[in-house]
């Protein structure tokens, strides 16, 4: 499509617009947590590096950030494992209720955070009397983790077929081998990407959190909101904030690689 | 089997598959001997392919049997049954090397690394690609897939090898190529071959025997030959070569005899022959076809009533290159031909009126 020179520079203006509205106030964040100025005078005075370090060695903040990476490593293993097997069951046998079924796996990530939220509280405290804790978060988070995962095997075991397990099969391979030496390899870079996702999702969530964390069990996005509004915190907070951008961008940027990379190979 | 001692290579005892209301096999009996090469011939839908899915084991027959040398294997998974599939797409592992590839079916079987090296190493070699062994199936062509898929198979030594119309995908100077060597491959192993396709010049080029599949039955079961002189229905006159095929009162006026006739193309000359039992007929040149080698006419014969006329196919070898011999559009032709050349099938000659439009 060919389009006129002021269309391609008022396009290009509004893009170059629209980015800096997103992404100057997550680069202030960064490089706020650089100020000198606990109160983020701007321009900054001068740059530091001392927030980081004080940051770092916040006893709180490292509890956070280990329970953060152990809801999401483990948000992610979960959602690897039923992931995977649901998008098998979809994609290799045929059953009543299957559309159903591949909705209703789906439908977690739409679901309004609040409302999961509400209903795992009511459900964990009220029905099954748990005490909520690092479990019952991370069982709040593979239900939203699940849907990337299984989006990607699904999407890459339509595009490959069952011919090549039919072959296996043929060659006198098992269920279990041929799984191990045709179906898994040919889903490894689909899991990576969907695990990566997963990883990112329960990394960076707050709203289901908040209603499936106990009070002892502080997430890294919890314990920004906590301390949010004291302003003795405020270059802690963010610091933290900093931090947690950038960890949940590299595995996006990552995940979004591979499949790109895929898309190229498979485009042979 | 006449003798009864020697099992056939394979059984089909009223083999039938139904996927929900549509019965894609409907009650197939079959015996394949030992070495045999074996063409199911069909149109897409027939059933060709299930039979060969279910021979395989990829999917469980409704109704029936299946026996390998003589052993039911009706309910064995695919695993456990002595036979190999060339699939149509050739279903190469992607992540895996040419090498591996063709090694896979006996790593899984635990042979040792060394012999396995060596059979794949042989294998290869028989299908002239050992100098591709490390490359991945991505980077090699069509032709070269294909062989990959046959030596990948070949290697476990099935006694049967499955082909699913292994050389549709191929361009047509390949697949006469693949053909060629397809049937010396099977010559030299000694192999039975299970082939399946819809190409019926590509079975009679390569079959001992064919099977013509429609509508999820059998319709005939003969040497190509056989097939090819002596149809047994209108549906195998017609799928195999080129027929023409006229009933009723088209029929009597041109073969003057009731029923379904048929006489191929290439059984008819074009003006006189010097044979005194020669049947002969008048007619006009509607269509010339060049088709290389040879040329088609579309003959109009001439009908002693008014209205569509019965068309005959004649063919003619291209002898010369010089075409003023050759009929023209519009001309007035005799046509000639021996009787026994004409083929009477089976079909519906009793409820045809030919008397009163006669």
């Amino acid at each position: 499509m060919t389009i006129s020179r002021t269309t391609k520079i008022v396009l290009g203006v509004l893009t170059a617009l629209v980015l800096a509205l997103v992404y100057l106030p997550l680069g202030m964040v960064i490089l706020n947590s650089f100020n000198t100025s606990s109160s983020f005078s701007w321009p900054p005075s001068g740059l530091t590096t001392n927030w980081w370090h004080a940051a770092w060695h916040n006893p709180d903040v490292r509890d956070s950030l280990r329970l953060s990476l152990e809801v999401a490593a483990m948000s992610t293993v979960i959602a690897l494992v039923l992931g995977t097997m649901a998008a098998l069951a979809l994609a290799r046998y045929r059953f009543f209720g299957q559309d159903a079924v591949s909705l209703l796996i789906i439908l977690p990530i739409a679901l309004p955070g609040i409302v999961t939220g509400l209903a795992f509280q009511n459900l964990f405290r009220s029905i099954l009397n748990i005490d909520l804790g690092y479990w019952t978060i991370v069982v709040a988070h593979a239900t939203f983790c699940i849907v990337t995962v299984f989006n990607n095997v699904l999407a890459r075991l339509r595009r490959v077929g069952g011919n090549l397990e039919e072959a296996s099969m043929d060659l006198g391979a098992g269920t279990f081998t041929t799984f191990r030496l045709v179906t898994f390899p040919a889903l490894r870079s689909a899991l990576l990407a969907g695990g990566l996702l997963a990883f990112a999702l329960s990394f960076d969530e707050i709203i289901v959190t908040t209603f499936t964390a106990g009070g002892g069990t502080r997430t890294l996005p919890l314990w920004i909101y906590d301390h949010m509004f004291r302003p003795n915190d405020a270059p802690v907070v963010n610091v933290v904030a900093a931090a947690l951008l950038v960890l949940s961008i590299v595995p996006i940027w990552l995940a979004q690689r591979l499949s790109q990379g895929e898309e190229m190979v498979g485009a042979r | 089997m006449r003798d009864g001692a020697v099992s056939p290579s394979i059984r089909l005892t009223d083999l039938a598959k139904s996927f929900g209301s549509v019965r894609a096999v409907d009650g197939v009996s079959l015996e394949i001997a030992d070495g045999e090469f074996f063409s199911m011939l069909g149109p897409s839908g027939s059933g060709k392919t299930t039979v060969l899915r279910m021979i395989a084991g990829f999917e469980q027959p409704t109704a029936g049997s299946i026996e390998l040398a003589g052993q039911s294997v009706t309910d064995l998974p695919p695993f456990a049954r002595d036979v190999n599939t060339v699939f149509q797409d050739y279903a190469l592992f992607p992540h895996m090397s040419v090498a591996q590839n063709v090694e896979y079916g006996l790593r899984v079987k635990k042979v040792k690394k060394a012999e396995r090296r060596a059979r794949a190493a042989e294998a290869l070699e028989t299908v002239r690609l050992s100098h591709l062994a490390d490359r991945r199936p991505t980077q090699l062509s069509g032709g070269q897939r294909q062989r990959v898929a046959l030596a990948r198979a070949l290697v476990n030594r099935p006694k049967v090898l499955l082909l699913d119309e292994p050389l549709g995908a191929l361009d047509l100077k390949l697949r006469r190529e693949m053909q060629i060597e397809l049937k010396q491959i099977q010559r030299d192993v000694g192999i039975t071959f299970v082939f399946v396709t819809h190409d019926q010049e590509e079975a009679l080029t390569l079959s001992d025997r064919i099977a013509v599949f429609n509508d999820g039955r059998i319709e005939q079961v003969a040497t190509p030959r056989e097939l090819y002189q002596n149809p047994k229905s209108s549906f195998v006159a017609a799928f195999v070569g080129t027929s023409n095929m006229l009933t009723g009162p088209a029929a009597r006026a041109v073969f003057g005899r009731e029923g379904t006739l048929s006489i191929r193309p290439e059984k008819i000359h074009l003006g006189d022959v010097p044979d005194p039992g020669a049947s002969t007929v008048t007619g006009t040149v509607r269509e010339v076809v060049y088709l290389g080698s040879a040329n088609h006419y579309v003959v109009d014969v001439d009908m002693p009533w008014a209205g569509d006329a019965p068309q005959l196919v004649v063919m003619r070898q291209n002898f010369h290159d010089s075409d003023d011999q050759l009929s023209r559009r519009g001309e007035k032709v005799r046509l000639a031909w021996l009787p026994e050349h004409v083929i009477e099938l089976p079909g519906s000659s009793e409820s045809t009126p030919i008397e009163e439009t006669a």
